[in-house]
């Protein structure tokens, strides 16, 4: 009660704060890499995310797992100003902090989705919601994730309460075979998309290979409608950004803007592709154009090609057990993870769904157990890098979340059972060290704009 | 040779012997097991099962082994009744993309009510062999409406590794309401309940006139459940078949047996108001054996449903306001719907990507509510239930399937832990007391890329 009582009066502090915010330029300094500063030189749609206020507190008594794949029984964990301070074993000293017995349960970085379509196809998932894929032209990097984002989407709530979610990347859909930059966000509720935007997340951009995007076009009596049409319009689109990138760039080409960025390193390319085969063909086309696949998502088949995976240094952020969906996805085996942690390769656990992202913690227990029983043994707090530092370092902001160290955010969740178990469930959720869910108290629990006045109003959910 | 290929070879042998089926359903006694008989109680450390002619003699503790059984030491392992599961698609397609592969829907057929799903599965499927080795031993298998809001009949299976799946064909038919009837029905709610009752009263007609059984059952003053008496539209028994029919002499004919009652009619439909108005179907159609699927705001109508007596097939895990019929949509919804006495069972699972092997998953999410002030779940028990015996006996199974008591089939899982944890998987599996192998296009690829070796030969020849 003594925290949640400072909790909320830290909160009426905060939004006195808020209230004068709007004319300190923030959007000037803040970090966008891989955006180009708009005519007037500012950064265009600069995140407004400030964090929370929250308790100086101290997590003891728990298991915890740092998400690096450390694990310390009967751990501290001190946070403060929004970063951790540092974690430790009980010897860990807890002046000045409030203490929150963690006895029995666990302690993880926030989970981190590395794909969501939150906010551009909401809930309720109505047409005149449907706002990710840009399907009107096989190539549209001039689209931005961000501009679809519905920040009333009660999926962000869900997230947060059931999945212990605190970070996601929201793509483009894969329609088309770029599908534009992604947009990534601090699940907070906010009224703005700017106000839930990742501070210094560089921008990602959606591909797609496969079937998406040639039954799109091909359906409609156009190219591409084989696969073999799909990468001549990607290689001929990468020629001409290159001759853009190399060029002076004066002109402004929103689009080109987004290509030469990927090229610069500055944007990190999530590639939709399921087939070995079309891995190892699309890793060569970044050879032969100059960028780099960051991730692979939906990558059913890694495990043929952990090899190639590891040595290209490419994550593959895939489900645990989807099959047999669509042709792609034929081959699908629950192994996959486990097969592609042996290779050295990094695994990333994805949702890709509204509900998938309320238990990506379970379905990365389901792949570390489908592993165990091929004979491949995988800790549990090595699991957990699954959901948090691997799915940080795809999305390009490891340094600042995915692990407790001492110095990151404070993104932060209490289980109240390990959380790779199907009877635990996230108990308190911190964001940047803000207590923005607690199941243990009804009020701290987010109820979007649309969901006021409904049948269902702050239930548990 | 490790035990998990030992068992995988074991299986297949007996399921080489095992054509036709049945004829190869083990004896055998699983002792000092914790057992589990999935109606709805807790489970039972230190307990013996003993299955004999394909049935269950008995499971609980204290039961003699009889002599000269084979026995299988159950000391640390879980045994179960195998899942059922409830309104899924097994066998009707191989990939769901594919439509030439996808029997699920038919939306440009002339027929609707008289689809009947029993000739179009496959044993094959390997979504019937994956989910198998997940230990999914029944289920009932539906199809989606699409041409109207009738899907046509469903069937209750077997998941035996036999070629005969059809446990009972024309078990059921589905139709859809709420949304998804109004947008097959022409874009409203009021053109799916007009369509409906026609349909029932062109089934009576058809059921009367051509003195099909069960066709002069239903005859009876029609009320509409208010003060204002039937529209005479609406309560007209008499169909001009002439003239005035919306369905085809086949459709017609498969609903007499829905009117009379002889086959459940299952109707999707999620919002409360439209649960009350399916509920209110009795009133004019005494006879119907309604079951509710979907019923994502069944827990506002707890209570009526429970009174009506309808039992339900709820998706478990759906939370979000996906639609506007689904607002107050909760992880609550069974636990709610099974504290005020609705009889539940967790099935249509997946959001449109059908993985019914993880039932257990979606139980086992219902446990662990428990500990969330403010939320319902269900006991351990309860939860396995709604996976089992529950959706037994909403498929008119009760006491043969999904239980593990006298007389039930021999439909046994030994698992290698709590079969509702996400580290537990089926070590064994058995459908009518037959072992059934687990080998599978996923187990297939697992082993030919257990390695990346190519250096003597390509993948290809690695089988």
């Amino acid at each position: 009660m003594h925290i949640r009582a400072m909790a909320t009066l830290a909160g009426a502090a905060m939004l006195a704060a808020c209230s004068t915010s709007g004319d300190n330029n923030r959007g000037d300094v803040a970090s966008a890499r891989g955006a180009p500063l708009g005519d007037n030189d500012r950064v265009p749609f600069a995140s407004t995310y400030e964090p929370y206020p929250g308790a100086p507190t101290a997590l003891v008594g728990a298991t915890v797992f740092d998400g690096a794949g450390g694990r310390i029984d009967n751990g501290t964990v001190l946070f403060s100003g929004g970063k951790i301070v540092g974690i430790g074993d009980a010897s860990l000293g807890t002046d000045g902090y409030t203490r929150i017995d963690g006895t029995g349960k666990y302690v993880t970085p926030g989970i981190i989705d590395v794909h969501s379509h939150l906010g551009d196809y909401p809930s309720p998932s109505v047409d005149a919601h449907s706002d990710g894929n840009e399907a009107t032209s096989p190539t549209t990097p001039e689209v931005w994730a961000e501009h679809s984002v519905w920040p009333q989407d009660p999926g962000f709530s869900r997230a947060m309460a059931n999945g212990g979610i605190t970070s996601l990347q929201v793509l483009p859909g894969s329609a088309n075979l770029m599908g534009g930059r992604s947009s990534t966000l601090k699940n907070v509720p906010s009224r703005t998309v700017q106000g839930m935007k990742f501070p210094g997340a560089p921008y990602g951009f959606k591909m797609a290979c496969g079937e998406n995007p040639k039954r799109v076009y091909g359906g409609r009596g156009r190219a591409p409608s084989t696969r073999m049409g799909n990468f001549a319009i990607n290689r001929q689109t990468w020629l001409d950004a290159k001759v853009y990138a190399d060029g002076d760039r004066d002109k402004r080409d929103l689009a080109k803007e987004t290509l030469a960025g990927v090229l610069d390193g500055d944007i990190l390319v999530h590639n939709h592709c399921y087939r070995a085969d079309e891995m190892a063909l699309v890793m060569d086309m970044a050879k032969e154009m100059g960028y780099k696949v960051t991730a692979f998502h939906h990558a059913i088949e890694s495990y043929k090609i952990g090899d190639l995976l590891r040595e290209n240094d490419v994550c593959s952020a895939i489900w645990a057990d989807w099959y047999g969906f669509k042709m792609e996805a034929y081959d699908a085996i629950p192994e996959n993870a486990a097969l592609l942690q042996k290779q050295g390769a990094c695994v990333v656990i994805h949702s890709d769904d509204e509900n998938g992202i309320q238990r990506l913690n379970q379905e990365a227990a389901k792949a570390q157990h489908a592993g165990r029983r091929m004979g491949i043994e995988i800790a549990d707090a090595e699991v957990i890098r699954w959901i948090t530092l691997n799915a940080a370092k795809a999305m390009g902001v490891e340094a600042m979340t995915g692990s407790l160290e001492a110095g990151k955010m404070a993104d932060v969740v209490l289980w109240n059972g390990n959380p790779l178990s199907v009877y635990s469930r996230p108990e308190k959720v911190w964001v940047d060290g803000a207590l923005l869910y607690d199941a243990m108290d009804p009020k701290r629990r987010p109820v979007s704009d649309f969901e006021l006045g409904q049948p269902g109003e702050g239930d548990v959910k | 040779m490790s035990r998990f290929s030992h068992i995988l070879a074991t299986a297949t042998a007996v399921v080489a012997l095992a054509t036709p089926a049945g004829l190869c359903a083990q004896d055998i006694a699983i002792t000092n097991a914790t057992v589990a008989t999935g109606d709805g109680s807790e489970p039972m450390e230190g307990a013996t099962v003993v299955v004999r002619s394909g049935k269950v003699v008995a499971a609980g503790r204290g039961v003699t082994v009889p002599a000269g059984m084979q026995t299988v030491d159950g000391t640390g392992k879980w045994v179960t009744p195998g899942i059922f599961a409830a309104a899924t698609t097994l066998g009707l397609w191989d990939v769901g993309a594919v439509s030439e592969s996808n029997d699920l829907t038919a939306g440009n057929s002339p027929f609707s009510a008289a689809l009947d799903i029993a000739p179009a599965l496959n044993p094959s499927s390997q979504h019937v062999a994956v989910s198998r080795a997940g230990g999914v031993t029944r289920a009932s298998i539906v199809s989606a409406p699409a041409s109207s809001i009738f899907g046509g009949q469903g069937a209750i299976v077997d998941l035996g590794a036999d070629p005969d799946m059809v446990v009972r064909p024309r078990a059921f038919q589905m139709v859809a309401l709420g949304e998804y009837g109004a947008r097959l029905a022409g874009g409203s709610r009021t053109s799916a309940h007009a369509l409906l009752r026609n349909a029932l009263r062109e089934a009576r007609d058809v059921g009367s006139g051509e003195m099909i059984p069960g066709g002069r059952a239903a005859r009876g003053a029609p009320r509409q459940g208010d003060d204002l008496g039937p529209d005479n539209r609406m309560a007209r028994n008499e169909t001009d078949r002439g003239s005035d029919v919306l369905l085809t002499r086949f459709d017609a004919a498969a609903l007499v047996p829905v009117l009379d009652g002889t086959q459940p009619l299952y109707v999707v439909v999620e919002r409360a108001a439209d649960i009350r108005a399916v509920l209110a179907l009795r009133n004019e159609f005494p006879a119907l054996d309604l079951v509710l699927a979907g019923v994502s705001e069944g827990w506002l109508v707890a209570s009526e449903i429970a009174a009506a007596g309808v039992p339900v097939i709820a998706d478990p895990l759906d939370d979000l306001p996906s639609s506007f019929e689904q607002l107050a949509a909760t992880q609550s919804n069974v636990g709610r719907m099974v504290a005020a006495g609705v009889k539940v069972a967790i099935g249509r699972l997946g959001n449109g990507i059908e993985q019914p092997r993880n039932s257990p998953q979606y139980a086992g999410n219902l446990v662990a509510l428990g500990k969330i002030p403010g939320a319902s779940g269900l006991s351990w028990g309860q939860a396995l239930a709604t996976i089992t015996s529950v959706p037994a006996e909403i498929a008119g199974y009760g006491g043969q399937f999904g239980v593990l008591a006298t007389g039930a089939a021999g439909d046994i899982v030994i698992w290698d832990g709590d079969p509702l944890e996400l580290s537990s998987a089926p070590t064994a599996v058995y459908i009518d007391g037959v072992l059934q192998p687990v080998s599978n296009h996923q187990t297939r690829l697992r082993e030919r890329y257990r390695d990346l070796d190519e250096s003597d030969l390509p993948k290809a020849y690695d089988w």
